[in-house]
């Protein structure tokens, strides 16, 4: 069960020196449903990245809250796992002993946790390279190595910020049809960010449109392409384009 | 990584050569131009006056004496600077509180405490052990703290979110591999110093034994053949040990990192 609650989140960074205030998000709600797949899509600097860190409890909200199964997030919790836009598997670990390293935390022998990870490693297409640093992988390799340390926790939510920003075009392509098709057999909820509109179309069920800062919900669009999706076909188009047309009234109102 | 000294002498010919040439220019200096074995004794001097110490066992006790001092200076500089280091490199006030102390006593020559070493340890081999430590101690503290303040953020995160937040399981599990390639650096610079302090230590007469002593002794009994074999065996034994941490260090410890780190 993965349902989120975000209800008037609003963050406000002050900087101590000149006492002036940036207003990164402002009054932002929306619910996910179980085992939904929504992007947070916007203009960059428009909050969407913050928002995602106070869902996984790495940042703090001044006002509102967000709830996961009905219970306020106050901290990081293995419940919500997080894949990061930079790579950050630990590089002193192997691949196998980054992906068990949410089990050892959880008090899990290493032994026990080897043998519990190897669906996940199978997974994301691994197997050969369980056993090599992250230095020896490529940067579509670490970020799956990266999906797979997050879902061996068996969070209710993956969060996810950005995870394909650093790569090239065509493995970002690769990994998202391989990110959907992890989805549709682990049935988690996923809470998305990206800046591009493609990703957004092709993946998710809802993209939640933002504003330019201060962060608001601009709109929030229904996907309604049947799965597995084309990612040329007209209906995918028109939708690209009406989401393209709302970020480029931010790009005016600025 | 060079650890077998044999086999680089088979496979570099021209680095071997080089090294017979100079003990050959050595040789020839010694007994044909300077004629004096007060300011230059020979190559053959030394290597008699080298088997002369191995008969007599004194080489051994030496050696020995040097290296439990160095290991005394070790340890200690361990046990008081890596947790420092930590202290200071993990949490802020710590670092506030001890970093003015630190900066203040860094710059004192780690020789200027052999006279307190000698009051308060007597002519032990604590007190050798001491101005080891006092020589090690700081490069450990200041490459410990640089390691552990710049643990990338993203490895500290990404391991809350997957349930590592206590204090001490982020200390243990991320902080200390990811600073460890600058602990290491540190180690080795520390050995460096250490090991100059060790001879200078030995020699001002805060031992009655070791390498360093002997230099001094054998100085004042103008005994310059045996100064200048207790010179290489300090200079050997130095390489040696560097070596050998190297070697452990990039297989074992640091076999993530692509490359020679330290």
């Amino acid at each position: 069960m993965g349902r989120v609650s975000v209800k008037n989140v609003s963050r406000t960074f002050s900087k101590k020196e000149d006492k002036s205030e940036t207003r990164a998000l402002e009054n932002v709600s929306f619910d996910v449903e179980d085992g939904e797949f929504i992007c947070l899509l916007g203009p960059s600097g428009c909050g969407k990245t913050t928002l995602l860190r106070i869902a996984a409890g790495l940042e703090t909200q001044t006002s509102g809250e967000i709830l996961l199964n009905g219970v306020p997030i106050t901290g990081p919790d293995p419940k919500r796992g997080m894949v990061f836009q930079q790579y950050s598997l630990f590089p002193w670990r192997t691949v196998i002993d980054n992906i068990t390293f949410g089990l050892e935390m959880q008090g899990v022998k290493k032994s026990e946790a080897r043998k519990q990870v190897d669906k996940y490693i199978e997974l994301v297409g691994l197997e050969q390279f369980k056993n090599s640093y992250p230095y020896e992988l490529s940067g579509g390799m670490q970020q799956r190595a990266a999906i797979a340390r997050a879902l061996a926790n068996e969070p209710e939510v993956l969060l996810m910020d950005e995870p394909f920003g650093a790569l090239d075009a065509q493995t970002r392509n690769v990994l998202q049809d391989e990110l959907l098709k992890i989805w549709e057999q682990k049935h988690v909820t996923f809470l998305f960010v990206t800046h591009s509109v493609d990703e957004a179309v092709f993946l998710s069920d809802r993209i939640v449109v933002m504003t330019s800062r201060p962060g608001r919900i601009k709109e929030i669009i229904k996907v309604d392409l049947p799965r597995p999706r084309s990612r040329t076909s007209p209906e995918a188009n028109n939708l690209r384009d009406k989401v393209l047309k709302l970020l480029e009234e931010e790009r005016f109102n600025r | 990584m060079n650890f077998n000294f044999i086999k680089t002498a088979e496979k570099k010919g021209i680095e071997a050569m080089s090294i017979i040439f100079a003990i050959a220019i050595w040789q020839f200096a010694a007994e044909w131009i300077v004629q004096n074995k007060l300011l230059l004794p020979s190559f053959y001097d030394v290597v008699l006056s080298f088997f002369a110490i191995i008969k007599s066992g004194l080489i051994f006790t030496d050696t020995l004496t040097s290296l439990l001092h160095f290991a005394i200076g070790i340890a200690a500089a361990f046990a008081v600077g890596i947790p420092l280091g930590i202290a200071m490199g993990w949490f802020k006030a710590a670092n506030r509180a001890i970093d003015p102390i630190i900066e203040i006593l860094r710059p004192i020559p780690p020789l200027a405490w052999i006279p307190f070493a000698i009051v308060w340890f007597g002519l032990t081999h604590q007190s050798a052990g001491f101005v080891v430590f006092v020589g090690m101690v700081f490069p450990i503290i200041i490459n410990t703290y640089t390691g552990f303040n710049n643990v990338p953020k993203v490895h500290v995160e990404a391991a809350k979110v997957l349930g590592c937040t206590r204090n001490v399981d982020l200390i243990r599990y991320i902080a200390i591999p990811s600073a460890m390639p600058s602990i290491i650096a540190g180690i080795r610079i520390a050995m460096g110093v250490g090991w100059m302090c060790l001879v200078a230590a030995e020699m001002f007469g805060v031992s009655n034994k070791g390498l360093g002593y002997q230099i001094w002794h054998n100085y004042y009994l103008h005994r310059m053949d045996f100064v200048l074999v207790y010179m290489l065996l300090l200079g050997f034994i130095g390489l040696f040990i560097d070596r050998f941490f190297r070697y452990y260090v990039d297989t074992k410890l640091l076999r993530w990192k692509a490359g020679t780190v330290v």
